[in-house]
């Protein structure tokens, strides 16, 4: 087994090609800590392929006229956090934020984050509410998959042994988006329960993904609808009873469980609650703005 | 390649030999580079006591497989003060009582170094002069320490704000 | 908060000034070596075989897949024990290795040592060992009841201890009532075990280096199993990260022992954090029901209380962890009358022992509650009931005891009371585009929470902690001091794990003995014992004896002076450099003064005798005691249950202030420590497997989970403690954690006017906001 350091996308993936069972090394964040404590060791006649030096999945770009944003898998969580970027994807930029220490935002990856698909992933609905498209590399050819029919279930996803994740495209929306994490700790801590909304002015619609709350990221479809069909969109308001019935639909639509980090009940009233929070922070409600 | 290979460490190279496949960075400076400076204390990333710099960021080099930081430039504890003079950031953990059993220290004290030459400042911060009492918890919040309940630590890294800024 | 500055008119170095650590430079600059950086040239790492079940017949061990994999140099077992198997500090009932029963997840089975970590891994992976499962004891009461099976030939009941004080049919006009549980906290050092073997030729003899708490009780128990004369090990201390309570028991130190002697080479084992959340005991979980009557004005009439402690597979500690918390039940307060009831006992759960607080933080979490509860039934204040009781000296304690070190209870109460609040209002102030700042929200970057949502609450919480070993336990300390040309060289077993006695024994030798310049020796066995460093009782124990070993070093050095140059030996002082003749003016240095003569004294120090508790639970069981007043002011997110500490003040009873700086150091170290048992640190155990033995899932508070810290020291020299100060180490973690819930039920009250209970910590945000439903499914059975 060899560390492989790549120098380009075609460089990895024929490298992944050639050496079946090799695995792929991004910022290492996840990797590493099942390589420290035994639970993945390479294997003997498989390579680690380093991709995290790859010029094209360490940028990003806009496309004024596609209104889209194009974010290379190799992107840092700290580079999501700066502007412009973060301007045109509030919401990334707060659930990088809320990701792990400097040190792990330093080296994380939004690959990193789609290809180990916990659904506790913090970059994952924000993903899932923005419907992201994500361009996937073989030695065969490249070819976008919705992030939606991505993820499987919890560290399950639909990419082949010899795929690499290249990029995330993403719409730039007119409207408000925003993220909101529970944890146990004040920083540096994995979400017990996390929501993404997304209020897409132009299109009149609502996107509500929810993390750690099921096997994998979920969105609240019926909540989003109703929400959506309520909004008055023309004076971005909405009545605070339909905040309230978006709670319970948004708790409705989520499948947790109970493990030692939080109970189900608890997790699924946190969902209904941060639904709520960041709708009101969108929205006028009762003539006033939230904080 | 990765039975031997070539780490740039403080400004020299260093040979690495019969490492493991998938070695971290900080069991090869430590074990292997005899560079022992870095701590390890969580093997997970959640403690910061191994942080380094790689290429100027501040990272866990627990996290870090050490054959994937070839070439790059890894600076750790003992790179800061080379000729046995400490930096300014070392000198305040001492005289502000930052240090008590001092296994987070060295992380602590890249953590540090990071956030005041330059790397690793939150949002909204370009300078030192803006940095915050918030700003600075929010830097220091991926390294734990045991002893101090950190109110010595904020002390530290005030002291060198005000010094700089002289 | 506002460091003291050294009072003027005391010499640089010397008591009272805030003296810089010798060993900080190495610490920063990452030179200081710590147990875990150690290693020796031929060195092998050994590594440990532990059971994954809570209890289970060992069938068979079959080692062949270990012993053939290359690289491989040893494979032990229980067989391989020479002395006596079994080990721990009060009784030896804990197997070095199991041999037929496991009794914890956990649980030593075997241990390798090989060329390398990564073979060792392999090796022990290769070990295969047969088990017939059993079903577990979890349930400490199902523990006491006579009816279940014993998982222990000594028992399931480790210690029961009654306290039965003053009139036990006694009755208030007000009666509150609760049950409470603590769950376990994990020391959570940061440096994990880690220890060095190196075997003399011949295999009899060998030093080892570990970091530890306590050098000889180590080395007690290591000749024990080893089968050799104590005498025969040389136990050096490696750099310490941290102990808190968890380095007080023996963890690797004979496994690494046995190998070396096996192989006639040296060993090095260490454990990852994993191992180490294995490895170690950790603070009891407890539940402990009170009832407290009262006077219609909040005098207390009476305590009661069952406790019932759960101490694990093995004994460790716990029944000195138990004395403390039914001889402390009551709190800082006077209460003529007591019936309590403690148990400690045995399950299949992972051993508990020492940690911080020792019993106390349990009893003070259920007294602080109570007294909270007593105070709405009363219609007072939170702090007014608390100074309508507090004890002073002379008061008597539930076992009939009379306090006689000062007690400045009303002084730490009104002192904490004077403290200025947060000048901060609910998320801070706006900055100047408008906007709040997350981090100071609970939630922080997870932007939980907007302002209008939080709700803030302030709470009270004080203690009393015994200081010192207890019920008839002589722990003394030995301390050597030399002088030789002009340089006073101190010499003690006293562990250093972070705490700073290094720095305070340079500052006893300039003060005592008055010489500027000491040089410290090597901590290792080569003098007698000092005891552990814990029970808060360093400053005092070794303190002590270093003091008294400078004081017989200048009386003697001032007898040979006043012979030598005809002056009167009862006017000399020493200024730092010379000895000085107040009288005359005349002086010498010390360097000439002690010319020719090798004056080197070491002296034990032994604290006032203490006597065991008899079948009421009353006598003279403590040697002193300390006392602090902590009040926390908290926000609250009320829907999600979320907490951010914003201000914990504080006023604490030291004695008298040897290291200000120093003092400020634990204060705010141990704060942090109680409000990580407060909301958020708990090992979580399911059917007795540990389900969060990381820092992933352990959760300790971060820098932004730590609030600001405003002090004072209530500075009343107690005329028992031999420099007049007393430890410092044990208070600030006690009552931090009641004041912190007491904070969090306050902002609920004002909620909705009926709070929560709150009677379990760690508080989960579910007990906050779905009171109705249990927080975990998965609680720590």
């Amino acid at each position: 087994m060899a560390v492989y350091v790549a120098n380009g996308v075609d460089d990895a993936v024929g490298r992944l090609a050639e050496r079946p069972g090799s695995i792929v090394l991004a910022g290492g964040t996840d990797m590493m800590v099942e390589v420290n404590d035994g639970a993945l060791r390479p294997l003997p006649d498989a390579d680690v392929v380093v991709v995290n030096r790859i010029a094209e999945l360490r940028s990003w770009r806009h496309d004024p006229a596609a209104q889209t944003v194009t974010i290379g898998a190799g992107v840092t969580y700290t580079e999501m956090l700066d502007e412009p970027l973060a301007g045109m994807l509030p919401a990334l930029a707060e659930a990088a934020r809320t990701v792990g220490s400097p040190q792990i935002r330093n080296a994380g990856t939004l690959g990193g984050n789609i290809g180990t698909c916990s659904p506790a992933g913090d970059g994952l609905p924000v993903l899932a509410a923005l419907d992201a498209s994500v361009e996937v590399a073989a030695a065969g050819g490249r070819r976008s998959v919705p992030i939606g029919e991505l993820m499987l279930g919890p560290k399950q996803h639909a990419l082949a042994a010899d795929e690499l994740i290249v990029s995330v495209t993403l719409p730039v929306i007119q409207g408000w988006q925003g993220y909101a994490k529970v944890g146990v700790r004040n920083a540096m801590v994995i979400a017990i329960a996390s929501t993404c909304v997304v209020l897409d002015t132009n299109r009149r619609s609502v996107a509500i993904a929810l993390g750690s709350v099921g096997p994998t990221v979920l969105r609240a479809t019926s909540a989003e609808e109703t929400l959506a069909a309520t909004i008055d969109w023309d004076e971005q308001r909405v009545d605070p009873a339909a905040l309230d019935e978006l709670a319970r639909a948004t708790s409705a639509a989520a499948q947790p469980i109970d493990d030692h980090r939080a109970s189900a009940a608890y997790r699924r009233h946190a969902v209904g609650v941060l639904a709520r929070r960041l709708v009101a922070r969108g929205l006028a409600t009762n003539g006033e703005r939230a904080a | 390649m990765s039975d031997h290979y070539t780490l740039r460490v403080n400004g020299a190279d260093y040979e690495v030999r019969d490492s493991w496949p998938g070695e971290s960075l900080l069991d090869v400076l430590r074990d292997r580079l005899g560079l022992l400076g870095t701590k390890g204390a969580c093997e997970q990333g959640e403690c910061g006591s191994c942080s380094v710099l790689i290429d100027g960021g501040l990272v866990c080099a627990c996290l870090v497989m050490a054959a994937s930081a070839q070439g790059q430039a890894i600076t750790t504890v003992e790179g800061l003060a080379p000729d046995g003079a400490p930096s300014d950031v070392q000198r305040a953990f001492v005289e502000t009582g930052a240090v008590q059993c001092g296994f987070c220290t060295p992380g602590l004290i890249m953590a540090v170094h990071a956030l005041l030459d330059g790397d690793s400042r939150p949002p909204g911060h370009s300078d030192t002069d803006g940095l915050s009492e918030s700003a600075v918890r929010e830097a220091l919040a991926g390294n734990l320490c045991r002893c101090t309940g950190y109110g010595r630590i904020l002390e530290a890294v005030e002291r060198v704000v005000v010094e700089r800024r002289r | 908060m506002t460091v003291l500055d050294a009072p003027s008119g005391v010499r640089a170095g010397t008591l009272g000034d805030s003296v810089l650590r010798p060993d900080g430079d190495a610490k920063t600059q990452g030179t200081f070596e710590f147990s875990s950086d150690l290693t020796a040239d031929g060195c092998l790492f050994g590594g440990t075989l532990r059971s994954p079940h809570p209890y289970a017949r060992i069938l068979s061990i079959d080692l062949s897949g270990a012993w053939q994999t290359p690289g491989v140099q040893a494979v032990i077992t229980a067989d391989d024990v020479p002395g006596r198997r079994t080990y721990g500090l009060i009784v030896a009932d804990q197997p070095v290795f199991a041999t037929d029963i496991v009794r914890y997840v956990g649980e030593p089975i075997a241990a390798v040592a090989a060329d390398d970590p990564e073979t060792c891994r392999r090796a022990l992976a290769a070990i295969h060992v047969e088990y017939e499962v059993l079903t577990p004891l979890l349930d400490p009461e199902a523990a006491l009841d006579p009816a279940t099976a014993l998982i222990h030939p000594d028992g399931n009941v480790i210690s029961s201890q009654p306290v039965l004080h003053g009139d036990g049919n006694a009755t208030g006009d007000v009666v509150v009532e609760g049950t409470y549980e603590i769950g376990m906290q994990d020391q959570a050092f940061l440096g994990l075990e880690a220890a060095l073997a190196v075997p003399d030729p011949g295999g009899r003899s060998l030093e080892v280096y570990v970091a530890t708490q306590w050098m000889h009780e180590d080395r007690r128990q290591m000749a024990d199993c080893l089968g050799l004369d104590p005498e025969a090990i040389r136990l050096v201390l490696g750099g310490v990260g941290g102990a808190f309570g968890a380095r007080e028991d023996i963890s690797l130190q004979i496994h690494t022992s046995l190998l070396a002697l096996r192989l006639g080479r040296p060993v090095r084992m260490a454990y990852d954090r994993a191992e180490s959340f294995l490895g170690h005991v950790h603070r009891h979980p407890a539940t402990i029901w009170m009832r407290h009557h009262a006077t219609a004005d909040g005098q207390l009439v009476k305590v009661e209380s069952r406790m019932v402690f759960d101490g694990g597979a093995y004994a460790s500690t716990s029944e000195a962890v138990l004395l403390n918390a039914v001889t402390q039940a009551a709190g800082p307060y006077r209460c003529p009358n007591a019936v309590i009831e403690g148990h400690a006992v045995r399950t299949n759960h992972l051993p508990c022992g020492a940690m911080r607080g020792f019993g106390v933080v349990q009893a003070c979490f259920a007294h602080e509650s109570q007294m909270d509860k007593l105070a709405l039934a009363c219609d007072l204040d939170p702090w007014e009931i608390r100074l309508r009781n507090a004890m002073r000296t002379g008061d008597r304690t539930l076992t009939g005891q009379v306090v006689q070190n000062v007690a400045p209870v009303e002084e730490c109460l009104r002192e904490t009371a004077a403290l200025p609040l947060p000048d901060e209002p609910v998320g801070g102030q706006l900055r100047a585009d408008g906007s709040t700042d997350v981090m100071k929200l609970p939630g922080g970057a997870g932007r939980t929470t907007t302002t209008s949502e939080v709700v803030r609450g302030i709470g009270w919480g004080v203690s009393i902690k015994n200081l010192m070993y207890s019920a008839g336990f002589d722990d003394y300390a030995t301390a050597r001091c030399r002088l030789g040309d002009g340089v006073a060289t101190l010499k003690f077993a006293t562990v250093e794990v972070g705490q700073g006695f290094v720095t305070l024994a340079g500052q006893i030798a300039r003060s005592v003995l008055g010489v500027d310049e000491v040089v410290l020796g090597r901590i290792d066995t080569q003098i007698g014992s000092a005891g552990s460093t814990s029970a808060s009782r360093q400053t005092w124990m070794s303190g002590g004896a270093v003091a008294a070993a400078c004081r017989a070093v200048r009386d003697r050095l001032f007898l040979h002076v006043a012979e030598q140059h005809g002056v009167d030996p009862e006017g000399l002082v020493i200024d730092g450099t010379d000895v000085l003749d107040n009288a005359t003016g005349w002086r010498i240095g010390v360097a000439d003064a002690s010319a020719g003569v090798d004056i080197d004294e070491t002296v034990e120090y032994h604290h006032p005798a203490t006597e065991p508790l008899d079948e009421n639970g009353q006598g003279d069981c403590h040697v002193g005691f300390v006392f602090v007043a902590h009040r926390a002011v908290v926000d609250v997110d009320p829907e999600l249950g979320l907490v951010k500490v914003v201000q914990l003040a504080t006023a604490q009873d030291v004695g008298r202030a040897l290291n200000p700086l120093s003092i400020t150091g634990q204060i705010e170290g141990g704060i942090a420590q109680g409000l990580g048992l407060a909301v958020m640190e708990e090992i979580v155990q399911t059917d007795g497997v540990i389900r969060n033995g990381n820092f992933t899932d352990y959760l300790l508070p971060t820098f932004l989970d730590m609030p600001d810290v405003v002090a004072t020291l209530i500075e009343q020299p107690d005329p028992l403690a031999p420099l007049g100060a007393k430890g410092v180490g044990e208070p600030p973690t006690i009552s931090s954690t009641p004041a912190i819930v007491a904070a969090i039920r306050d902002a609920m009250r004002q909620v909705d006017g009926v709070g929560r209970p709150l009677d379990r910590v760690p508080v989960r945000p579910a007990d906050i906001c779905l009171p109705a439903t249990t927080a975990t499914a998965e609680s720590a059975s």
